[in-house]
């Protein structure tokens, strides 16, 4: 049965696909030197559905639809506008880089990626969930390893498939025992199926443990995180900035409703599995970032700490615990983004991402010294940024569920990331170039690269300071899971 | 009657932050005229905020509230008592003499003051200024603390950018960490309150006047005290997390060292003392002898280093040390003359040490040492400097007549009524204080100048007399006339023993 719910329900990525189709028709038609339009086109596409989605594919009270496959909420509506931000900044960095940016299957490729991630947000059904994670891994694979001829891209893109592959596989088993066991698919009704007893506590554990598997693999958390040095070194530093970010937030989406919806009464069991695995993931991951040399492979290794703090709010199992969750991930992804733009920008001015390179930045362009500035004290959780504000939330909603030993310990891992962000700053505004000539090594920006990093830098300030609208909406989100 | 006096003196900084990065990098007196101009509204501002604080009235004033984020109570809350009205005049004071201080334009001969990059110089002093106002007037924990790390983020630019090159690195990563731990295990406590007190009160609010009627449990309050109360206090200089101060004024340059000595060390025992005593009086109760103890070797301790020093700078951070903890010392007694003298202690000892990292400022910039055997005879050149810094010096050693007699004799008074043995080991360092600071002024400004400096010092500038002059004045004039002060800070002091309950 189609209602007009059930098309509001996936309207977003209908108007992707369709986006996508228009690209696919348009590219080829269009000279060489025209293509580098598609990304125009792919992101002020994305805006525009961003803006129409928002106006009139608002959901209301939560419903199921199209057969039960997808989740009609606040909380699948919030996370696809994020991706579809996500995807349209993405857009705009992918436009002028050199091996990527004229080729209109980069700009389909990430579409049908975010279509695979928006259904991620919002499918209420194990096999519409499998494909949707499908959905998204597989553009990305091949984003990954996009540049054939540079060997570390196609290392990256291959290495991303072969850990991907396996990780979800094991997901898919676990998926294969509850639906062996419960008798369906549908992630509520099998929620009633674990409260009638279905399911004896060695199974259920063991679910949990593979389907942490593949959703560890998507936010990158210890001990599943050790393709995303590597494959954010390799792969076009866009596409490492949107895997960064959407990539993880769709993990983050699926974590929050999948654990909470299925598995309400066994609280107890994956909470403080996923407690001891957030510290962890924290500690690992700055302890492993401080000797870095080079600045991707540090944000990987940030990141793997940020998917570490984001857990706190998962842990804490309560309505400010999701709403922190989803807090932190907005402002993660607008400070992820900067922080990757400016990398690439930087990294197609002078064709590498060593700390060496920075050396000078502030000097050779003030402002992008400056967004640089405001993304890693955000990462950094400093005030009036983001991180700041997120990092808050996150401990509040940790000490409220009385994991005072989890915040100290994030408490104790923010001030590791002080450091090494802040000794990137260093090569920034300290350091000078080698002949202390920096005004005659300006780095120039191109227009989509200046729109993206101001909406960027906005952004990171806005969600720092005036909070109240960004939690308002991360609230009404997570109060759908409750 | 409405006029919001607070929001505009912390924000206007910031919004000035902004308009000097727009400015241009090569125009750099446009961005320094900015700055100036900024800085003297701050002041006037903060000036007229002082004089018009209504004393019979007391309690906190020029109140504003604006809902912030109503679903978890955290408001911007902005007003300010008798504790924090000089503190927010102080702040003033300092932004203004600090601007002068770095002009940094005086054609070729003088290279004094900021030449490199003061654009952004001046955008990054500016945010902590509006940071250290925020911490002063807020009204709110969590915006105290929002305030409270947008001042110290920006020291570890200032320094690492624009401090002396042989420490910087290392002094400003230094400072951060230790600044950063202190306040983010502050933090945990801060969250424990304001989830105790919403369970207690059903009203879950980080709002400061809520959070002192939230009825905190004796073991709760003892519990969570020492944590608070120092990692705010790190950044006051507290004994045994001093380090980071010392090797941090020398590292940074003037106007920096300023900011920091004169202002930032008064931020953290401002927070010790709101968010610690104020919110968690059992637990103050409770541990005072540990804050005794632990203010009372910051004393003695700090100042026998001080006067070993060589180094000028070393030798003022580690007094500023040993003179925050007489601040800290006057809150341990928890009594009125105790907290009245600690209250105008943080006034006068942010002047006067302002004043002193300003005047060894001119004499680095000027002869590229600061080593006190070195010098000699600077008071032929520059006779301006030395008077202030002759005040300067008295004002530490607590000469009545000056603002440091008016801060230190009270402090002394209260500690004696509690505890005198301390009170007569602390008063050790007021002798080793008149010692080394004798031994500075006799070396550094009298006697024989070296033959190398002879012609090459110039003078002082008229900007840097401006700056001296009015940090004099204000010392004097407090010494002679502690009315002006005195009884504001009582009636901040009166609403601290409230809630101490004994008054």
């Amino acid at each position: 049965m189609f209602t007009s719910t059930s098309f509001l329900s996936i309207l977003p990525e209908m108007l992707i696909l369709a986006l996508g189709i228009i690209l696919l028709v348009v590219e080829p038609f269009w000279k060489e030197e025209r293509r580098r339009d598609t990304g125009w086109l792919t992101a002020g596409g994305l805006f525009a559905i961003l803006i129409i989605s928002l106006l009139v594919g608002r959901p209301g009270e939560p419903v199921a639809t199209l057969g039960g496959m997808v989740r009609f909420d606040w909380l699948g509506f919030f996370f696809k506008m994020l991706f579809i931000f996500a995807a349209g900044i993405t857009a705009l960095f992918l436009m002028d880089h050199e091996k990527a940016g004229r080729r209109g299957e980069a700009y389909v490729l990430l579409l049908a990626s975010t279509i695979g991630m928006s259904l991620m947000a919002s499918s209420a059904d194990l096999v519409m969930l499998y494909l949707a994670i499908e959905t998204t891994s597989i553009p990305l694979y091949v984003l990954a390893g996009f540049m054939l001829s540079d060997d570390h891209s196609t290392e990256a893109g291959f290495k991303y498939l072969l850990f991907g592959a396996m990780t979800s596989a094991v997901m898919l088993y676990g998926f294969s025992l509850l639906f062996g066991f419960a008798g369906t698919t549908n992630l509520y009704a099998l929620a009633a199926a674990l409260q009638a007893g279905r399911l004896t506590a060695p199974v259920i554990l063991g679910v949990i443990f593979l389907v942490i598997v593949g959703l560890g693999f998507k936010v990158s958390i210890v001990p599943f995180h050790f393709w995303a040095p590597d494959v954010y070194e390799g792969a076009p530093t866009p596409i490492a900035g949107f895997l960064s970010t959407a990539s993880k937030a769709a993990g983050f989406v699926v974590i929050a409703r999948f654990f909470l919806v299925v598995f309400p009464g066994f609280t107890l069991t994956w909470t403080s599995l996923l407690a001891v695995l957030a510290a962890v993931t924290m500690t690992a991951g700055n302890l492993l970032a401080l000797p870095q040399k080079n600045l991707k492979r540090m944000l990987a290794y940030s990141s793997i700490a940020h998917a570490g703090y984001a857990m706190i709010g998962i842990v804490a199992l309560s309505q400010l615990g999701i709403t922190s969750v989803v807090f932190y991930m907005v402002a993660y992804i607008v400070t992820n983004m900067a922080a990757f733009g400016v990398v690439a920008a930087v990294g197609r001015a002078v064709g590498s991402d060593e700390y060496d390179t920075y050396r000078g930045l502030s000097r050779r362009s003030p402002w992008l010294g400056l967004i640089m500035l405001a993304a890693f004290l955000s990462l950094a959780g400093m005030p009036p940024f983001g991180g700041f504000v997120a990092k808050i939330f996150v401990f509040a909603a940790g000490m409220q569920a009385k994991y005072t030993w989890l915040v100290i310990v994030g408490i104790l891992n923010s001030i590791v990331g002080v450091y090494y962000y802040l000794n990137v700053m260093k090569y920034v505004y300290l350091y000078r170039m080698e002949n202390e000539d920096e005004e005659k090594h300006p780095i120039a920006l191109t227009r989509p690269y200046v729109i993206a990093l101001i909406i960027l830098a906005l952004g990171v300030i806005l969600v720092g300071t005036v909070f109240a609208p960004w939690f308002s909406w991360s609230s009404a989100a997570a109060v759908n899971l409750f | 009657m409405n006029f919001p006096v607070l929001s505009i003196i912390v924000f206007s900084p910031i919004v000035a932050a902004m308009v000097i990065l727009l400015i241009p990098a090569e125009r750099k007196t446009e961005a320094r005229g900015v700055a100036l101009a900024a800085a003297i509204f701050a002041l006037l501002l903060s000036l007229w905020a002082y004089l018009s604080y209504d004393k019979a009235a007391a309690g906190y004033q020029f109140t504003e509230q604006y809902n912030w984020l109503p679903q978890l109570g955290i408001s911007l809350h902005f007003g300010v008592d008798g504790i924090s009205a000089p503190l927010v005049l102080l702040t003033g004071v300092v932004m203004f003499t600090g601007v002068l201080i770095s002009w940094g334009d005086f054609g070729e001969h003088v290279s004094a003051g900021i030449q490199d990059r003061p654009r952004e110089f001046f955008a990054f002093l500016f945010i902590l200024a509006s940071g250290v106002f925020g911490v002063f007037a807020s009204l709110d924990l969590f915006m105290l603390f929002f305030f409270f790390e947008i001042a110290v983020f920006p020291m570890y630019l200032l320094i690492v950018i624009w401090g002396w090159d042989k420490t910087r690195e290392y002094a400003a990563m230094k400072l951060t960490l230790y600044l950063f731990i202190g306040s983010v295990v502050a933090l945990v406590g801060a969250l424990a309150m304001y989830w105790v007190a919403g369970q207690n009160t059903g009203v879950y609010t980080f709002d400061l006047l809520q959070l002192e009627k939230a009825g905190f449990s004796a073991s709760f309050q003892n519990l969570w005290f020492l944590p608070v109360f120092f990692g705010f206090a790190v950044l006051g200089g507290i004994w045994p997390f001093h380090n980071w101060s010392p090797d941090g004024h020398v590292a940074a340059p003037t106007a920096v060292s300023m900011f920091h000595a004169g202002v930032l060390m008064k931020l953290g025992a401002f927070a010790a003392l709101r968010v610690g005593i104020m919110l968690l009086p059992e637990g103050a109760k409770y541990w005072s002898w540990v804050i005794m103890l632990s203010a009372g070797i910051a004393i003695v301790y700090g100042a026998f280093i001080a006067f070993v020093q060589t180094d000028l700078k070393y030798m003022i951070g580690f007094s500023s040390v040993s003179h925050m903890g007489l601040v800290l010392l006057g809150f341990s007694t928890l009594n009125r003359d105790g907290l009245l003298g600690a209250g105008v202690q943080m006034f006068s000892h942010g002047i006067m040490t302002a004043l002193f990292f300003a005047i060894t400022g001119m004499i680095y910039d000027r002869s590229h040492t600061r080593q006190i055997p070195e010098l000699g005879g600077m008071n032929k050149v520059m006779p301006f400097a030395s008077i202030g810094f002759i005040i300067g010096g008295l004002v530490s050693m607590g000469m009545p007549g000056f603002s440091g007699f008016v801060a230190e004799f009270p402090i002394f008074l209260g500690v004696w009524k509690t505890q005198w043995l301390v009170a007569v080991i602390a008063s050790i360092s007021i002798i080793l204080t008149a010692g080394y600071v004798m031994m500075a002024i006799s070396r550094v400004f009298f006697g024989k100048m070296p033959e190398r400096f002879e012609g090459h010092i110039t003078p002082i500038t008229t900007l840097d007399k401006v700056a001296i002059f009015t940090l004099s004045l204000l010392m004097v004039v407090i010494g002679l006339f502690p009315a002006i002060m005195v009884p504001l800070v009582e009636t901040g002091v009166n609403n601290i023993l409230r809630l101490l309950g004994g008054l």
